[in-house]
């Protein structure tokens, strides 16, 4: 059976070399709707001939465009409003042909749009709504006692919330909040209204209105695949007969599929490619029922993410601590440079490694490391420092050279605080590599975003609670290294006495 | 060999922004007990320091062992000197055994020849061997001060430098610890400097004593000599002030 499997690929894999199909990298960003796109351009690009690996649940606008620019991957499902207002930074949203002309100096092409226009929407509780008597969004500015929720990038986004505020002349004054868990926010009744895609399949669920946009504030945001001008004419002609295919309605019950029936993505996919006859072969597929099958896998990336990290961390901070912690002057520096990245906001770091690594493993393995540095050469530096200077006066007076102080009283000294500050790096990774999913690296972080994307806070759990037990466990075998190799007297910080 | 252990040649020796020695020559006999005495600041110290190239002069030379100090291989020097300070400093995370023969075992004596070396000094220092696998923290003071003592003669060097190594623990345990010294001393006799802030055990233990007042020396002779005939004032006021 097994390798019957492995021959079969095997096979696949010469055929498809053989005909000269190359594999296509496709991404997508973290939201339901996003990846659910993703996989219907997936599946139709596989049952036309195509090997697709998915790159699924990236960060954000940022992450999925710097993939794409930089080749990461060869498309990703985008919307004409925010191509053209958020990535182009125009200042309307021109016809297609016009955005295509924008991009094509980016070697990018915008292909024809499914149909839908999922544009942003504001939404509070049916009851509440009528309660109230609103129903547009101009009715907001009579009710400044209304808390609005919004998430983070509707906030920031030049199409977002500050041209809203000006465009309908609102007084409010909103608080950030992760869209997975706005709808949720509303239902506890901690806010009154957050921003909502006009698509979402979870509107039903929460029984929400959406607010009419009577000045026509919000652009279009027709979705379509947008992908690599290198990408085969093939592909893109194999893409292009979703063109026209969903309207809106069919796009929220698509969406509700998943967060509310439980389907998965792909099998959404596969059933709407069905029903529109894209799916040439007659014989059902076979999707995973079971919730998330890829915990092992998450586990074991999320191992290799923190250890590798850390590592590398230790290979090249302790050497260099001990380098540079004789000189005030360098070792202030050092510790200036390692404290600045640590400020730096862990997303904003992942986003800043794409241009530079890509996406995926090297990325994040690179910004990890870069988060472990400071505590690791911090607490080396200073434990080095610290080792009291009678002791180190004598082992100089005493003849040894300056490596036999170092291999026999320094490093003993020092390796306590030395260990605590590996500990603190070590724990702060196995927090940070969560966030490693936003750049396609895997981990725990998968499930935690997917779970939040979904609405699904047992798929979060399933992330959340692996990553604690770790958290736990390191700290509980960097105890037992401490017994093992540190004398009892020697333990704790700040305990050497001469 | 010569008659001196150590010789100070035209040594000038100053500080950031102040001149300690200017032009001081001085030598020390081989194969006794030097005691440098003098009031705090007056850079008895140093002058140890210059010894083991810990301090270096601006300018004259230092000879140690009949030889100018090399620089550039202090680590092979100071193999020659035993070296202990006040407070004794014990390497908090090696038990007593490893703290006396870390440098027998860089030097890569065999076992058996650290073990019996660190019994014969166990011997004389009175120290019980079942206290080798103890840790510092784990010994009292006066034990601690002579465990010391068998760390900077474990090499079995020719020249034993002391800077207030007796100091710090209460005067009966003092008279304790001089005594193994100077039995010591008896069995294997070496080149000893000595600083120390009190003449008393200056005059005790040292076979020639160096009078120090900042930057200058006041009288260099034997301890009878000195309290006999002080050079001048200021060394009888030292002299009285113990």
């Amino acid at each position: 059976m097994m390798f019957r499997k492995i021959a079969s690929l095997i096979g696949l894999l010469v055929f498809s070399s053989l005909i000269g199909a190359q594999t296509l990298t496709l991404g997508s960003k973290m939201d339901s709707e996003g990846r659910l796109l993703g996989e219907i351009f997936a599946q139709k690009l596989e049952a036309d001939g195509f090997t697709v690996r998915r790159q699924l649940g990236l960060g954000s606008t940022s992450v999925a465009y710097q993939a794409l620019l930089s080749g990461d991957i060869d498309l990703y499902p985008e919307y004409t409003g925010t191509l053209a207002l958020s990535i182009l930074n125009l200042d309307s949203t021109p016809p297609l042909d016009q955005i295509n002309s924008h991009l094509a100096p980016l070697n990018l092409v915008a292909l024809p749009s499914l149909g839908f226009n999922n544009t942003y929407a504001m939404a509070l509780k049916q009851a509440q709504a009528e309660a109230l008597g609103i129903s547009r969004i101009s009715d907001l500015a009579e009710h400044p006692q209304l808390r609005l929720g919004l998430s983070h990038e509707f906030v920031q986004r030049n199409d977002g919330w500050p041209g809203l505020r000006e465009r309908y002349q609102l007084p409010h004054n909103p608080r950030g909040i992760e869209h997975g868990l706005a709808y949720e926010a509303i239902n506890a009744g901690r806010i009154d209204i957050t921003d909502a895609y006009a698509t979402d399949g979870d509107l039903d669920r929460f029984n929400l209105l959406l607010l009419e946009d009577d000045l026509n504030y919000f652009p279009q945001y027709l979705a379509l695949p947008l992908v690599h001008s290198s990408l085969p004419e093939a592909a893109k002609r194999s893409l292009a007969e979703l063109a026209g295919r969903i309207d809106e309605p069919r796009m929220q019950a698509l969406n509700a599929l998943v967060s509310t029936q439980q389907a998965s993505f792909a099998q959404a996919a596969d059933r709407f490619l069905r029903e529109e006859g894209l799916l040439t072969d007659a014989t059902e597929r076979e999707f995973s029922t079971r919730k998330w099958d890829r915990l092992g896998i998450n586990l074991l990336q999320h191992l290799q993410l923190t250890l590798i990290a850390l590592g590398l961390a230790c290979v090249i901070g302790l050497p260099l601590a001990i380098l540079v912690y004789k000189s005030r002057r360098i070792s202030r520096s050092v510790l200036y440079i390692a404290g600045l990245l640590q400020t730096i906001p862990s997303i904003a770091l992942l986003a800043l490694m794409i241009p530079l690594f890509g996406i995926g493993f090297l990325p994040a393995i690179i910004a990890l490391f870069l988060y472990s540095l400071l505590p690791i050469v911090r607490a080396a530096i200073t434990s080095l420092l610290t080792v009291n200077p009678l002791l180190v006066q004598v082992s100089q007076g005493m003849g040894m050279t300056r490596r036999e102080q170092l291999k026999h009283i320094l490093l003993p000294l020092a390796a306590p605080n030395m260990l605590t500050g590996i500990k603190t790096a070590a724990i702060i990774n196995i927090g940070t590599a969560t966030l490693a999913a936003f750049i396609g690296a895997g981990g725990l972080g998968e499930p935690i975003v997917t779970g939040l994307a979904l609405n699904d806070h047992t798929l979060v759990l399933y992330g959340a609670i692996p990553a604690a037990l770790m958290a736990i466990t390191t700290e509980l075998v960097f105890e037992l290294a401490e017994r093992r190799w540190i004398p009892a007297h020697m333990r704790g910080i700040g305990r050497q006495n001469p | 060999m010569t008659e001196h252990c150590v010789e100070f040649i035209q040594l000038e020796k100053g500080f950031a922004n102040q001149r300690l020695f200017e032009g001081i020559d001085l030598a020390l006999p081989v194969n006794a007990v030097t005691a440098l005495v003098g009031a705090s600041g007056c850079g008895k110290s140093t002058l140890l320091q210059l010894i083991n190239g810990l301090a270096r002069p601006d300018a004259g030379q230092v000879k140690v062992l009949g030889e100018p100090i090399d620089y550039q291989d202090l680590p092979r020097l100071r193999r020659k000197m035993g070296y202990a300070v006040q407070g004794i400093a014990l390497f908090p995370h090696l038990n007593l055994f490893d703290n006396i023969s870390l440098m027998a075992r860089l030097e890569h004596w065999s076992q058996d020849a650290i073990t019996q070396r660190i019994h014969k000094l166990f011997n004389f220092m009175y120290l019980d061997p079942a206290l080798l696998t103890r840790y510092p923290h784990e010994i009292s003071g006066g034990q601690a001060q002579r465990v010391g003592l068998c760390r900077a003669m474990m090499l079995d060097p020719p020249l034993l430098l002391l800077d207030e190594a007796f100091s710090a623990v209460d005067p009966i345990t003092r008279v304790d610890v001089h005594a193994r010294f100077q039995a010591m001393q008896a069995a294997e006799p070496r080149s000893v400097v000595l600083v120390t802030h009190d003449m008393q055990e200056a005059a005790k233990l040292a076979d020639f004593m160096v009078v120090m007042d900042p930057g200058i020396v006041l009288q260099a002779d034997t301890p009878e000599q000195i309290m006999n005939h002080p050079a001048n004032a200021q060394v009888a006021r030292l002299l009285e002030a113990r």
